[in-house]
């Protein structure tokens, strides 16, 4: 078959998404480099998808880059960290009334081409989340220091293990998430380190979560924002707020003001 | 009994806190929530350096006979971290409406440029 190539890298081999309205959120810091060819590679996948930039207080020149790519560019006036940013994308999605939101990272190292798989458990209907797993399979590709694959799977087996599903890679922000996913990260969404918390979150909320296996590329840029002493920063502080967490009657906060 | 300096010593530096906050609540630099904080604790203070025996009166009643101002350190500790947890929790509530007021005006800056742009 001459067309599974083509249909194994672009949104035409998913059923059903002409009719959704469907939005790329792009977390994006300090991401000018990048930026431009996130967007490209969106519109080459999906020429359909709507294109949010969230310009996380950058002092670089990313907005306005991803601004002359055509995307929607929301600025935040200062650094949030990447919770706040993408939870910025989820209101932008929540008010403008999409059916799907899927999670491209502005540093590049989410391959727009793997979309297909992430978004088809969303399609069907058999997940309200799907999250692209760099481990689910042996497939590879991806390299990262030891201790920070270590630490990776540490975290995989404590959130496994209180999820009750197994799971291989909970700080995966490469995700594809339906309206109910889309409502609730509108209103509530960790903060710092936001993806393990996010998971434990979907759970407790009783949403359908699942993982598909992608790979991941190298960053082309800029610098990961986790270094040797925050990932123990990271272990520790994700560890505490899933652990007050589960005591937490009331699951969801109270919106201050609307 | 303490002596005689050191009590008017203290009740005056313990009035001036008084007047402080006073002037900070008129100044309106301080919300009435803390300065009713700041207001009690300026006039403990200064009850107890007027009061001479009362430190030695108060270690009594809860039994510290050694040293009394022992209870005056224990106390003044554990109200400091009351105080600073509480604005712990301040500061957490204020940096989560931070947070809510930036992501608001991404929003509505970006919906502005697009009615803008529009036009």
């Amino acid at each position: 078959m001459p067309d599974t190539v083509v249909a194994a890298s672009s949104a035409a081999g998913l059923a059903g998404l002409a009719e959704l309205r469907r939005v790329a959120i792009v977390p994006a810091y300090n991401e000018e480099l990048a930026v431009p060819r996130v967007i490209d590679e969106l519109r080459v996948f999906d020429p359909g998808l709507d294109i949010v930039v969230v310009d996380d207080g950058s002092v670089d020149r990313t907005a306005a880059v991803a601004a002359a790519k055509g995307a929607r560019v929301l600025r935040l006036p200062f650094n949030l960290g990447i919770g706040g940013a993408v939870q910025t994308g989820f209101r932008f999605a929540f008010e403008n009334d999409y059916d799907v939101a899927v999670r491209v990272d502005g540093d590049g190292q989410h391959d727009p081409s793997q979309l297909v798989r992430v978004l088809e458990p969303v399609l069907r209907g058999e997940a309200d989340i799907a999250i692209g797993s760099r481990f689910a399979s042996d497939e590879g590709g991806y390299r990262s220091s030891r201790a920070r694959r270590v630490g990776i799977r540490l975290l995989a087996w404590v959130v496994s293990r209180i999820v009750g599903q197994r799971l291989t890679d909970t700080t995966s922000g490469f995700q594809a998430v339906n309206r109910e996913g889309i409502a609730l990260f509108a209103r509530d969404y960790p903060h710092d380190y936001p993806e393990v918390e996010a998971t434990v979150m979907v759970f407790r909320h009783r949403l359908r979560l699942c993982e598909v296996p992608v790979s991941m590329r190298e960053r082309d840029s800029g610098r990961s924002s986790i270094t040797a002493l925050r990932s123990v920063y990271y272990m520790v502080k994700v560890s505490l707020a899933i652990f007050v967490g589960l005591f937490r009657r009331n699951i969801t906060p109270e919106e201050e003001g609307k | 009994m303490t002596p005689l300096a050191v009590s008017i010593a203290g009740a005056v530096a313990s009035f001036t806190l008084v007047l402080v906050v006073f002037e900070l609540i008129r100044s309106r630099r301080l919300r009435e929530r803390y300065a009713l904080l700041w207001l009690a604790t300026g006039i403990t203070l200064t009850a107890l350096s007027a009061w001479r025996n009362g430190l030695n009166t108060i270690a009594r009643w809860v039994g510290v006979r050694s040293y009394p101002p022992a209870v005056l350190f224990a106390v003044g500790i554990l109200f400091i971290l009351a105080v600073l947890l509480h604005y712990s929790t301040v500061i957490s509530r204020l940096s989560d409406q931070n947070t809510l007021l930036a992501q608001r005006l991404a929003l509505l800056e970006e919906q502005t440029r697009v009615a803008s742009d529009a036009r």
